[in-house]
Order: structure tokens, then sequence, then C-alpha cells
């Protein structure tokens, strides 16, 4: 636990140390407000709920989330760092986890900081801020099953650009699975089984179901899932690949 | 002897690269192990193993009482290691890195401090402790590299090329420390150059493809080169026709003219490494030749390093 929790303060610190931290956060808002004010049509639809913010996150984080994780291995693999830090007495586990969780936490700071949205629904009417915490609570769950996925997939490689590109395209997946997309290719020969198990993996179906206000234990666990089995990938991957 | 290391049967498979080859040894408190080989011989290899960033196909590696493949963590807490390269986290600076480095190896408060500054000293890196690590030099970047490793007084020292690509003075600098550090520690070091097995190491282990091919002290493998108690007679710029005289010498094997850096001269070679060099150097006084000077051979290192590395791969 302890070693968990120096490692986050080093990664936490980390994205801090250079200016990814800033420009991550700054581009996560800019696009938070364009796509809620102009694509969401927030003002105009008249309603006092931050459904239309929401709604974008799924592909927000598409494309963020893969920028904030594909260092997280990559570059210790890359610069050399991984054998310094991988001699260190810690366990894998300690050292997957710290890190994901530092990347975690970071992408709360960022979705923490779009509070301005929830005051201003509040000043102009009176929404249901139980809706709105389900809804944060459950972007945040989802951000944390991207950061799992990228991570994992980070170990896989020593370029930043290829962590990225395989992440946002996995991610891209599990985003789609249960729309049209996918089924369109499964469609007439899989099984219904394998119809099935794809939607129930659609990170969409879910995140929509959080954001209706309809709190499911099963949504929740469902991430929760998704970010326990990626970790549990990351550090079977680290072991892999580390020496490569 | 307190036995600190204890390597047994490592073997590390590549695919189909046997990249270590069932490699065996001990250090003891006292020792510094020079780990010589050519580039790809599996020095650092078998040092990820023994630090335990890398798992061995088979066999394995007794770190101060502790099994690296079966209680790592045990193990690593008594090791300090230099990876190939001294990598750091190149945007913290050397005073938070270490900082964290203490931090993990479970050092808090007023006795991480000491422990940091004892560090900062032996390394001498207080000039740059607010410096991002990617600003500095070379020699700095391998200084907090040392630093990191020694910042837990740890009782085995693994030095992968502790010296490479540092200038004659750093190279100096961290001799020094690892002679000053020797006593109370076991080490390995690797390198390629043969003169630092000569300035720090109490042992050497030549390794080739894999394989251990040689283990001694300096001295023991130098005794093994061609010229290990060889005469060398500088004559000036006078040639003079010593070789059917000294030729005649009990214990000469061969006589070989030389001109090389040194100048002229010429180098007596005895019979299986007899010492011969009083019965030269009196064959010189009374023959009155212009000698200028008169030099016994220890032996070469790389001689004998070239004629190991080499035979076998031919």
């Amino acid at each position: 636990m302890r070693s968990t929790w120096i490692i986050f303060r080093r990664e936490l610190a980390s994205y801090f140390a250079t200016p990814l931290a800033y420009v991550f956060i700054v581009i996560f808002l800019v696009l938070a407000g364009t796509l809620t004010f102009f694509l969401g049509n927030f003002f105009d639809r008249g309603q006092d709920d931050l459904q239309p913010f929401f709604s974008f996150h799924p592909w927000l984080y598409l494309v963020l989330i893969p920028a904030l994780a594909m260092r997280l291995w990559a570059e210790e693999r890359k610069t050399g760092t991984i054998e310094l830090f991988l001699t260190l007495p810690i366990s894998i586990g300690a050292a997957v986890l710290g890190k994901f969780l530092a990347s975690w936490v970071f992408a709360g700071i960022a979705l923490v900081l779009t509070f301005p949205f929830w005051i201003t629904v509040n000043i102009l009417g009176s929404p249901d801020n139980g809706v709105i915490l389900a809804s944060y609570i459950g972007s945040f769950l989802m951000a944390g099953a991207y950061l799992a996925v990228g991570a994992a997939l980070s170990a896989l490689t020593k370029n930043q650009v290829i962590a990225f590109v395989l992440t946002a395209s996995l991610c891209f997946l599990f985003t789609v699975s249960g729309s049209t997309i996918v089924l369109g290719f499964l469609t007439g020969w899989a099984p219904d089984a394998v119809m099935n198990a794809v939607t129930s993996f659609s990170f969409l179906a879910h995140f929509s179901a959080i954001v209706r206000g309809v709190i499911d234990l099963r949504d929740a666990v469902f991430f929760v899932s998704v970010i326990a089995l990626f970790l549990f990938a990351n550090a079977v991957l680290v072991e892999l690949k580390k020496a490569d | 002897m307190d036995v600190m290391i204890e390597v047994r049967h490592l073997h590390r498979r590549f695919g189909p690269i046997l990249a270590v080859d069932d490699v065996s040894f001990t250090v003891a408190r006292g020792e510094v192990l020079g780990f010589l080989g050519p580039n790809g011989a599996g020095k650092s290899t078998t040092m990820k193993m023994i630090t335990g960033f890398l798992a061995p196909t088979s066999g394995t590696a007794i770190v101060c009482g502790s099994d690296i493949v079966t209680d790592p963590i045990a193990a690593k807490r008594r090791i300090g290691y230099l990876p190939e390269g001294a990598p750091a986290y190149f945007d913290m600076t050397p005073a938070s890195f270490l900082r964290f480095i203490a931090r993990i190896r479970g050092f808090d408060g007023a006795e991480a401090r000491r422990r940091i500054e004892l560090a900062i000293e032996r390394t001498a890196l207080h000039s740059v402790l607010a410096q991002p690590i990617e600003t500095l030099s070379k020699g700095f970047k391998r200084r907090v590299g040392l630093a990191q490793a020694l910042l837990h007084d740890p009782d085995v020292l693994i030095l992968d090329e502790p010296t490479d690509g540092l200038d004659p003075n750093q190279k100096h600098e961290v001799r020094t420390l690892i002679n000053a550090l020797a006593p109370q520690k076991a080490i390995i070091i690797s390198t390629h150059l043969l003169e630092e097995v000569d300035a720090v190491c109490t042992r050497a282990i030549i390794i080739a493809e894999g394989r251990i091919l040689a283990d001694g002290t300096p001295g023991e493998l130098e005794s093994r080169s061609r010229h290990h108690n060889a005469v060398r007679l500088s004559l000036g710029n006078d040639g003079i026709d010593a070789a059917g005289a000294l030729m005649r010498l009990p214990g000469v094997a061969s006589v070989e003219a030389v001109d090389d850096a040194e100048g002229r001269g010429i180098v007596i070679f005895p019979r299986d490494g007899r010492t011969i060099v009083t019965e030269v150097a009196d064959l010189v006084r009374t023959a009155g030749w212009p000698v200028t000077a008169l030099r016994l051979e220890r032996g070469r290192l790389d001689e004998v390093f070239r004629a190991i590395t080499t035979t076998r791969a031919a």
C-alpha cells in the first residue's frame, strides 16, 4: 500500500512537471464547453440538466484519454527507467496500481474542473443534482476504464504514438460495440450469445444508463470489472515485455 | 568468507539464442568482481537477472540469503543497482528523484534526509540538486544513478558499466568511490575496459557468448599472458645483435625485436612463465649493451582477453 502511494505521488507530480497536464486540462475544458454549447444546444433545448454535457464524454475521452495513458509504461521502456523502477523493492501490483491511480486522479481533476457547468445549470434552473452527481461518478468510472485499457496497451510498446493509436482503436471498439457499426459486422453469422456478449461490452450503453439517472449497480460493476481486468493484463504485459 | 551473492546455474534464453549459459559464481564481502566481455556477451543480461529485472530461464541468484526468484522484494532491498546508461526520471531534479528513491526504500523524515545528504556528498551532487536531470551532463547523470544505488547503503552493489562515456577525471572519481566502498560491500561491475579491472577489481570473470571462460584475480589472468614475466629492453636508437646471446640464457623461450610507441627494443619471452629478469640484467651488464631501460612485464590483460574470447568464437 505504502509503495503504491509513493508511486502514485511521483506519477501524479510528473504529469504536472511537463506542460502536458495544463494542455490536457485546457483542451478538455474547451472541447467539453464547445461540444456542450454548440453541438449539444445547451441553451436552446431549455432543459435544466447536464445531459448534453455528459453525452459527449465518451467521444471526448476517446481522443484525450489515450494521450494521458500512452506515456505510463511506453516512456519508462523508452528511457530505460523501467529497469530502475522494477528493481526497486516493490511488487508489480503496486507499480501498476500506483501508475493507474495517478492517471485516474488526474482525469478526475480535469473532470472536477468542469464545475462551472454545474453552477450554470443551477443558476438557470433547478436540476436534479442527484442525477448530475451520478453522471459525474459514471463519467469518472468510464474514464478509469479507458485509462486501464490505455495503461495496459502502453506496456506493449516503447513508442507512445503506437500506444496512443492502439488505445484509441480498442477504446473505439469498446465504445461502439452494441451499436450498428459493430453489430452489422456480426449479424448473420455470429451466434446470439456472441452478439449479446459484444453488446454488453459497450461503454456507451452502460454510460448512457448512468447518465439517464438510472443508477444500476451493474453499470458501475461493469466499469470496475473492466478496470480490474485491464490492470491485471497490464501487470502480465509489463512482466512479458519489460526486457524487450 | 562472507558470501553475499551466490549465482547458481543461471540460464537465459531469448527465442533461439542462449544469452546466458550456465553462469555460476559467488561474491564475498570485500570483493569487487569485474565482469569482462565483448559487447553482447551476456554481462548485462546476467546482471539483470541478479537484480530481479529479468526472470532467469533456469537457475537463480541468492542475494544476502534471499532468493531473487522466490523472494524478489527481500533480495531487491539489499541491492543497489546502476543499470546500463544510468537511467533516471529526467523531468525530476536530483533532489526530488533521491527523495522518491528514499521513500520507496522505506525511509522517512530525518532518516531519509540523512541518507540523501550522505548519498549527495559521496557523489558530489550539491551543485546540481535543483536542475532537472535531463539538463545535466553525462557525468552528473551517472553520479545521480550512483547516488540512487548507494542511498540505502546496500550490502550488494551491481554497477553496469559505471564509467562508460565518462572523461578520464570522472572515471577516476567513480573508481575512487568504488574503491572506498569496496571493503564493506560485495560489488559487481561490468566493463569492457581492461584498465578498469586493474584499477578497481579484486577478481575478474571473463564472459563470452553467455559462458564464463575465466575466473581469477587480475594477476592470475595476467599470468596467462605470453607477456607474463617477459623482459623488455629499450635500446634507444642503436640496434645491437643481442638475440643470439639472449637465446642462450636458460629459461628463455624466444626473443623478438620490437619497434613501437616506446621506441626500438627487444622483448625476451620466458619459458613457462619463469622469472628471467636477473639473468637478463646480468647479461646486459656483462655485455655492456647500451640499454636505456629494462622492464619486467606483468602480462597483458587485453592479450588474455582477446585470446580467450576469440578462440571460442573461431
